[in-house]
């Protein structure tokens, strides 16, 4: 029991650290930090305090924005939880991506099954942008976040690429509009929450959240992959495939990943586009699987969290605070949990030696 | 005598425990002086706290009669205490010279002067008897002659008091006994040696005086040619010890385990062992023996399909092993307690429950389509602990990280033999455990034998191996120098086959 409770409590502290620090910047830059908070609370909640108005807009927007970074970090968790450092969700989004738009663009098919089949090839080619590293890692022992880095390259201008040359964009900035068959959109979700872009992406969302705590917590699967992930010598010698664990751990983060890819593209969006630079949802995974502790329930409260310090920064700007703030709020926690990794760890090292570890 | 080292009163708090407790130790100056216990029982902190590793929360120490505040290793040195550790630090691609001046070398103008520095390494190296080459890299001399490096290093910093932490535990009993006579031409050359140890004939052979501890605190210091081999086993333990193993004749049956002339490569690439056979029956115990690297770890790891055969067969139950998966084996029939628990018997992090399942969670009962039935798990997980008496705070929910030892062993154990295997490995059972442990998991060794399984045992402590054994397999670099019946043979027989002199296969 002191396990879970120190599993809630550190990353509790770590999140009311970061806030803290956020507010001491703001207050450093000459501003009152009242108008952040008022903020963030109006994006989660659509109430403006000072007005005493309600817009459900903000509400669907902000669940905009928790739900790819609650997929991307679930891609981070799983590859975690084998041992594995997975950089490259960033480009397992871009792959699932560019599927869902072929698909999108090219399928023809009823309403319903359009939209699955565009989420499922969105999986798929996020799996396979994961099973690359995957494979070299089990084969050739190349280190995935060496691989995943480089793939997030390699997505970034295969998408920018084909949306030119595959999906034939005019502007060579976004394609033709998908076909409403092939969309998560849902005008009467948009119209609940005062047209915002609340699409039916959370339903994947919350399934694949599911899906993960099952695969990782119930299943003999998930058993030998977090065997595989704690001790990889001892796994190997009970017996379990390590090899073939790790190339699946990484097939599914992708698969997370890439769907991820999908609600972006045919849910937020209508339409496939190209890209200046990398958006950030990979890296964002990484703090969200962080701070979520590897565990679904954790990356959803964390996915909330981290959702709602993106959408607060517009907000932030109409009130004339910096959006960078909300950045370095998101950094500190992370910089702060991970301080509590090196703690326990610098203790660990230093600590007493007990009795039974002699010698 | 004066005495050179007084640490008085120590007290040495760590968090929920008192890893030393009110120990006093007086060391007279020129004497070899032993330090005896159990694992946990305070020597090593003890000895932390002499070489400034820790510093003591009460008590005080005197060195030649002077109190002193040793706040690092460094002061440690100045007061010329050295200490040999367990585990060596030298450079492997460095000579002897260049590792001993290591920190100190001595320079003429911007070079460092090595002919000076060698010169002073054999004089000393011939003063104490070492014979130690200068010149000779540290990868070509044997574990024995890199020991005595070690010693020579603290020779050369002038060190008056040595500290030997477990020193014997690499070396051949010839090597052991030379080391013996080392310490003594050290005493006699003025030197003052402490010896951490948790051997009783070690210390029958060589110590003057022998301090023992048990849980932190001192049980007692005596003279060694006044007391028994079994009192000081009593200090140490809290209790009469059973050295003997009492074992039947055994009554071996069929051959479970026939390896036929196979050769395995190490990690390196190279042959690390080399056209073995071997075979064990039912019903016996074939122990193999031979330091440490000379093949043990390849013959296991072939055994359990974890290294492919570069050539030659394995014939279990008359059936060729060649293709078979780790897994396949295990369930053919081939338990394994591998060599090192925490790296690869247990999943450090996984509860006991967890632990208890590695190979079977994928199969009924455990498992049905694929989903965990983790009621079934932990009523496996009860009733192992109740039936190989383990020993754990929360029961199936301990983590096995926060069980002791011998509890670990214990559970590996249990899980191993629960498979019914036809062969058992078993790899340094008893390595880090306290008296009390080694009994329990010997009788069960034995058990299992008698329950007609085939065993094989590696070891490298050579009591375990004679105890235990019906016939003994000595391995010498990578090869077989000979099989042997146990009760025929005895320690100068096994050392000289280890060392590759001796009797022919």
């Amino acid at each position: 029991m002191a396990r879970r409770g120190s599993a809630i409590l550190l990353p509790a502290a770590a999140i009311l650290a970061g806030f803290a620090l956020g507010a001491l910047v703001l207050v450093a830059t000459g501003k009152g930090p009242l108008a952040m908070f008022q903020a963030m609370l109006q994006s989660v909640t659509g109430i403006n305090s000072q007005a005493g108005t309600f817009n459900p807009r903000y509400i669907g927007e902000f669940i905009v924005q928790a739900m790819p970074i609650m997929l991307t970090g679930l891609s981070v968790g799983f590859a975690f939880r084998t041992g594995l450092f997975n950089i490259g969700a960033e480009g397992q989004l871009m792959a699932g991506s560019i599927a869902a738009t072929a698909v999108a663009l090219w399928v023809k098919a009823p309403p319903g099954a359009h939209v699955a089949l565009a989420l499922l090839a969105a999986m798929a080619a996020g799996g396979l942008w994961g099973a690359v590293p995957g494979w070299l890692k089990a084969r050739f022992n190349v280190h995935e976040v060496v691989v995943t880095i480089m793939m997030n390259y390699i997505a970034l201008f295969l998408n920018n690429w084909a949306v030119v040359a595959l999906f034939q964009s005019a502007d060579r900035i976004k394609t033709a509009p998908f076909p409403a068959s092939a969309m998560l959109k849902s005008p009467a979700l948009s119209a609940l929450t005062h047209g915002s872009r609340l699409n039916w992406g959370f339903g994947p969302v919350l399934l694949s959240l599911v899906v993960y705590w099952f695969i990782i917590e119930k299943t003999a699967f998930g058993y030998s992959l977090r065997a595989v992930g704690f001790n990889k010598d001892g796994a190997e010698y009970a017996g379990m495939k390590v090899k073939r664990n790790i190339v699946l751990s990484m097939v599914i983060a992708g698969a997370f990943a890439g769907l991820a890819g999908a609600v972006i593209t045919v849910g937020t969006f209508s339409f496939g586009r190209a890209l200046p630079a990398a958006e950030g949802y990979g890296f964002d995974g990484i703090a969200v699987a962080l701070v979520g502790a590897n565990a679904a329930i954790g990356i959803f409260l964390s996915g909330l969290l981290f959702g709602m310090l993106k959408a607060a920064q517009t907000l932030m700007q109409t009130q004339g605070i910096p959006k960078e703030i909300a950045s370095i709020i998101q950094a500190s926690i992370v910089l702060f949990i991970a301080m509590k990794y090196g703690i326990t760890h610098v203790i660990r090292k230093l600590g007493p030696s007990r009795p039974g570890e002699e010698r | 005598m004066p005495f050179v080292i007084e640490m008085l009163d120590i007290v040495k708090l760590f968090p929920g425990i008192r890893a030393v407790d009110g120990v006093t130790l007086q060391v007279e100056q020129g004497s070899i002086h032993a330090l005896l216990g159990e694992n946990g029982a305070g020597k090593s902190t003890l000895m932390s706290l002499l070489f400034g590793l820790y510093q003591p929360d009460q008590g005080t120490i005197k060195v030649r009669g002077a109190e002193v505040r040793i706040l690092d290793p460094n002061v440690a040195n100045r007061l010329g205490i050295g200490m040999v550790h367990q585990h060596f630090k030298l450079v492997h691609n460095f000579t002897v010279t260049e590792n001993i001046i290591l920190g100190l070398e001595p320079r003429s103008g911007l070079v460092i002067d090595l002919k000076r520095a060698a010169r002073r390494v054999r004089e000393l190296s011939e003063r104490y008897g070492l014979q130690v080459d200068p010149e000779a890299r540290i990868e070509d001399i044997s574990v024995g002659m890199q020991q005595r490096v070690e010693i020579l290093k603290m020779l050369y910093r002038d060190a008056g008091i040595l500290i030997f932490d477990e020193p014997t535990a690499v070396l051949t009993p010839q090597e052991i006994r030379e080391l013996m006579g080392i310490m003594r031409r050290l005493v006699q050359e003025g030197k003052t040696v402490l010896l951490i140890t948790h051997k009783l004939k070690e210390i029958k052979e060589a110590a003057d005086t022998c301090t023992v501890l048990r849980r932190g605190r001192l049980i007692g210091t005596v003279p060694v040619a006044g007391t028994s081999e079994a009192r000081m086993a009593e200090m140490m333990v809290g209790r009469e010890v059973n050295f003997h193993v009492d074992k039947a004749p055994a009554r071996p049956g069929e051959v479970v385990l026939r390896v036929e002339r196979i050769s395995v490569r190490n990690p390196k690439g190279l042959l690390g062992l080399r056209d073995l056979s071997l075979e064990v029956r039912a019903g016996e115990i074939l122990g193999i023996c031979g330091i440490d690297g000379n093949g043990q770890t390849e013959l296991i790891r072939a055994l359990a399909g974890l290294s492919p055969l570069e050539s030659g067969r394995i014939l279990f139950k008359g059936q060729d092993l060649a293709g078979r998966t780790v897994k396949q084996r295990s369930d053919a029939g081939v338990g394994h307690i591998p060599e090192d628990r925490h790296k690869h018997g247990l999943i450090l992090d996984f509860r006991l429950d967890e632990n208890f399942v590695v190979h079977s969670y994928g199969a009924p009962p455990f498992c049905r389509a694929g989903i965990l039935d983790f009621r079934a798990i932990r009523a496996n997980a009860e009733r192992l602990i109740a039936e190989f008496d383990v020993r754990c705070g929360q029961g199936g929910a301990t983590p096995a990280r926060a069980m002791s030892g011998g509890n670990q062993q214990k559970a590996i154990l249990a899980r191993e033999i629960d498979l019914s295997p036809d062969l058992l490995i078993v790899a340094q059972p008893t390595r880090g455990l306290d008296v009390g442990a080694i009994e329990t998991i010997h009788r069960r060794i034995i058990a299992e034998r008698d329950k007609g399984r085939a065993i094989l045992l590696v070891s490298l402590e050579l009591d375990e191996v004679l105890d235990l054994s019906d016939r003994i397999a000595v391995l010498c670099g990578g090869e077989l120098a000979g099989v042997v019946d146990a009760r025929a043979t005895d320690e100068n027989e096994l050392g000289l086959m280890m060392a590759g002199s001796g009797r022919e296969a």
